[in-house]
């Protein structure tokens, strides 16, 4: 772990301090936890997009995702993908990550040096947001959310027919289908993917409903949607599929579907364990961040000698790459952690998590 | 196998009972007799003498996959499960492998690699992570491990084969009990007609107590129930049938052979007694420590040493079968009396009664059950007079009354994350108290919380670790429980000289701090023991009753 008050590391065009990944030969900050006057923005999940700044920076789709989470009044401004914008002595360029909508990894040039953060981000196809772009750079900081070798996935449209059969034995069997994901990128994925199988109407909980509306807006083809009206206790939700976020999981907000049939999609789902526990009866290894196949390709695709990580399996995967020969560290940030289950992060409560460092955070 | 690997997916994603009872319902329709009697050996919780060790196993992993060893062990610490992190780092999606039915499977596939060197097993075993799917391969696993679990009960068992044969269910769980070899014939038996036909060593499912909760005068007038010690041995039924004993335990395990003294005593029973008790060590002075009798259940067969040593007695609790007749739907009382008579005309040391309590009022039974620690017994046992033998636990029937536990408040010194459902999860916790300026550790504990209390201590341990020791992890002492347990003994074995006997929490005490904990002379005054204390793994024998304030 890189200390962060030692001189030495001065040198490094990108830090990790007590506010964020911090540039100074560009005087901006990227993805901040405190407040600083530029932000460099990698994608809308609370984690990485905080209400701290004064000014932030953001590839051009994700800046209606911002302003939702963020606030209307705030100075967002967008980057088409590609496009280099000078900070200070550097240069910056947006390319997208395949996380989720307008989810970008930030490539920071200064002189012969080039720098890229990847934020959170994914290889496999998904038709819901911009694909993965390779970016060439000597050093790479990186994601280890599921830096582990069981981490595999299957393709998206493969997970998205379980889920449509799962769905069609809901309908036989006269069950609610209530379906937890993220509300924002892996709910708006699998509505996406699902327009493969079906096109029939999707019930939303109305921290997912918001959202889709922007993916909507934004082009991304998706099945119809129906808002859940409180009030109306006319619907009949026998057979539907509902989508919710996870925190709606065992809340007073599920008594409206009687015998419900639960599924959760998220890639910790590939361990049986965390579905058991968690008490969902089916659970769809559907993830928004790469595997483990994924990250070590990345990784040596990049042609960087230096690697830096951030959250998840960092210990895991520096010591392998060490063992591989790179120059491999772990970064101490605040992005949200691998073992807490917050995949991506909804709510503040989470984002105290810590790393799975070993060591006592401050 | 394809069929049984999707009975067991079905069972996994559901906590619906009825879904369970139809999905084996409809599996043993399909099936053939073989594969249906193999299933039933399985989904009621018997397994494989072990086949391979899982030492063994993850010495193949390692030799299988292109994946440093070191990156294995942490794999395997994060997925808690061997078979499951075997089948996610080798099979592959599409993998369809050669099907074989289920009885294919275990008896010309599985069962073979006993009789098999060692090189071979391992490339036998290797192929079939190559080819299998992932649901195949883990099962394959399991079975090889001998640790299939499936998550479902005997009573769900038995209904799902009562519906599939429209049989009564009580029928069928009994001719699942005991020993039985899983081939077409069982099978045709177990889904035949009632014949009144009878194996002579089947044991009869065991009735269960329901642990008191409420007051015990809310169970209405006190001469309607009965009164006994409850005791803490082996629960165990006693079987006399065409000659022969039969010791089963509630495991359904044998174990007349480890105590022969019983065995003996019960060659004096008439043919077609059944008896209900529990088998307890037990010498001139009484009954003797729990730990006692653990150095007998230990061993297949004893040796004249320990015989001396540690004597063991059948406690008679109760009376399913007399003179060749099932008398499970008579009263309570009328077993009891003929339960007394059998036992008396035995006059057999090796074999005795449970005494029946009385008391006019249940302030009378209180204060009796307030002796429960001096007289090292667990509380009391009520049972309803007019109450039948019943299959399993009914509630309202039978009642634990059990004492008040001791409690202790310790601080939490080391976690370890748990297994199967807490895979990946801090669930096992060492716990210490006081002793001068250190905490020494008493006990572990992994039940008592929540899951909500589960995952934000999880959370905070991950966030105050001081070091990591393979899969266990010290954390800083700040955490106090409250731990309850129901006994103290004195160990050489452990740093603190003393073993509590099922800790577990009671409570997170986090109005306490690290100072409020007990100190190890606190806890040792709980049942008065004194540092001179010499003797290993010896209970204490005097208790002050109860602790809890």
């Amino acid at each position: 772990m890189i200390d962060v008050q030692n001189d030495s590391d001065k040198a490094d065009l990108i830090r990790a301090t007590s506010t964020g990944l911090v540039c100074d030969a560009g005087q901006f900050v990227i993805d901040p936890w405190k407040s600083t006057h530029t932000a460099l923005i990698t994608h809308a999940h609370a984690d990485h997009a905080r209400p701290v700044a004064q000014v932030y920076y953001a590839s051009e789709s994700s800046v209606p995702l911002l302003k939702q989470r963020l606030g209307e009044d705030k100075d967002i401004r967008g980057v088409p993908f590609g496009h280099v914008v000078s900070f200070g002595q550097t240069n910056v360029s947006f390319h997208p990550a395949g996380h989720i909508l307008g989810s970008s990894q930030i490539r920071v040039a200064h002189d012969v040096d080039v720098w890229v953060f990847t934020g959170d981000f994914k290889r496999d196809h998904d038709p819901s947001c911009e694909a993965f772009e390779l970016v060439p750079c000597n050093t790479f900081i990186t994601e280890a959310t599921f830096a582990l070798p069981v981490y595999r996935w299957q393709p998206g449209s493969v997970v998205a027919e379980e889920i449509w059969q799962w769905w069609q034995s809901m309908q036989s069997a006269q069950r609610p289908a209530v379906l937890f994901a993220y509300s924002l990128g892996k709910a708006q994925r699998v509505l996406s993917e699902l327009t493969a199988y079906t096109d029939k109407p999707v019930y939303l909980h109305g921290a997912v409903e918001k959202l889709t509306g922007i993916y909507r807006e934004a082009g991304i083809n998706m099945l119809p949607t129906i808002p859940i009206d409180l009030k109306d206790k006319s619907v009949d939700y026998k057979g539907q599929l509902i989508i919710a976020p996870p925190g709606a999981s065992g809340s007073a907000w599920m008594k409206r579907f009687p015998k419900a049939s639960t599924g959760f999609c998220s890639g910790w789902m590939r361990i049986r364990g965390n579905r058991r526990r968690r008490g969902y009866e089916r659970g769809f290894v559907l993830s928004d961040h790469a595997d483990w196949p994924g990250l070590i390709d990345t990784i040596e695709q990049t042609g960087a000698t230096r690697i830096l990580t951030t959250h998840g399996q960092s210990s895991t995967l520096v010591r392998l790459l060490r063992e591989r020969g790179f120059d491999a560290q772990e970064l101490e940030t605040r992005y949200s952690a691998d073992d807490s289950l917050t995949e991506e992060t909804e709510s503040d409560s989470t984002l105290n998590s810590s790393l799975d460092s070993g060591q006592a955070t401050s | 196998m394809q069929s049984f690997s999707r009975l067991y997916q079905t069972l996994d994603q559901t906590t619906s009972t009825n879904a369970k009872v139809a999905a084996m319902a409809q599996y043993f329709d399909e099936a053939d007799a073989r594969d249906a009697a193999w299933a039933a050996y399985f989904l009621s919780g018997r397994r494989l003498k072990r086949l391979i060790g899982a030492a063994t196993l993850r010495e193949w992993l390692k030799a299988s996959c292109d994946l440093p060893e070191w990156l294995i062990d942490d794999t395997y610490a994060s997925v808690g499960d061997l078979a499951e992190t075997i089948a996610l780092l080798i099979a592959r999606p599409g993998n369809a492998g050669e099907e074989h039915s289920l009885a294919n499977w275990v008896e010309q596939q599985i069962l073979p690699l006993r009789e098999q060197e060692h090189e071979l097993q391992q490339r036998t075993v290797c192929s079939w992570w190559q080819t299998q799917n992932y649901e195949q391969c883990y099962i394959i696993n399991k079975l090889l491990t001998g640790a299939l679990r499936v998550g479902v009960s005997q009573i769900l068992l038995a209904r799902a084969v009562a519906e599939q044969a429209n049989l009564p269910r009580e029928l069928i769980l009994h001719r699942l009990m005991g020993e039985w070899t899983p081939d077409v014939s069982f099978w045709q038996q177990l889904v035949s007609a009632d014949t009144g036909e009878s194996v002579p060593s089947r044991p009869y499912p065991f009735c269960l107590a329901s642990p008191l909760e409420a007051e015990a005068d809310t169970l209405g007038d006190v001469r309607e129930w009965i009164a006994e010690w409850k005791w803490d041995g082996i629960r165990a039924q006693l079987i006399r049938r065409q000659g022969q004993t039969y010791c089963w335990s509630r495991g359904e395990e044998l174990i007349g052979p480890r105590f022969p003294e019983i065995e003996a005593a019960a060659a004096g029973l008439p043919d077609g007694t059944v008896l209900d008790g529990e088998i307890l060590p037990w010498n001139e002075n009484g009954v003797m420590p729990f730990a006692q009798l653990q150095r007998r259940i230990g061993r297949k067969t004893v040796g004249k040493k320990l015989l001396t040593e540690v004597p063991c007695i059948f406690l008679g609790y109760d009376m399913m079968e007399s003179q060749t007749n099932d008398i499970r739907s008579q009263s309570f009382e009328q077993r009891y009396a003929q339960l007394q008579q059998t036992v008396n005309t035995l006059d057999n040391e090796a074999i005795r009664l449970s005494t029946v309590l009385s008391a006019a009022s249940w302030q009378e039974l209180a204060e009796q059950r307030q002796q429960s620690r001096d007289r090292q017994v667990e509380g009391l046992m009520l049972k309803h007079v007019s109450s039948k033998y019943e299959t399993g636990r009914k509630r309202g029937l039978w009642w634990k009354w059990k004492v008040e536990p001791y409690t202790v408040d310790a601080v939490m010194l080391y976690a370890q994350a748990g297994h199967g459902k807490r895979a990946n999860l801090y669930t096992d916790y060492t716990f210490g108290v006081w002793q001068g300026d250190k905490l020494v550790p008493i006990a572990k504990a992994y039940s008592g919380l929540d899951n909500k209390e589960i995952a934000e201590l999880d959370k905070w341990i991950r966030k105050h670790t001081l070091e990591k020791f393979g899969p266990v992890r010290s954390v800083e002492m700040q955490q106090v429980f409250e731990l309850a347990f129901e006994g103290i003994n004195i160990s050489t074995r452990h740093k603190s000289g003393i073993a509590v006997r099922f800790p577990r929490i009671a409570r997170w005490r986090r109005d306490l701090g690290p100072k409020d904990a007990d100190t190890l002379d606190q806890v040792k005054a709980l049942v008065q023991i004194n540092d001179v204390a010499d003797i290993a793994d010896t209970q204490v024998s005097k208790s002050t009753g109860n602790s809890t304030s």
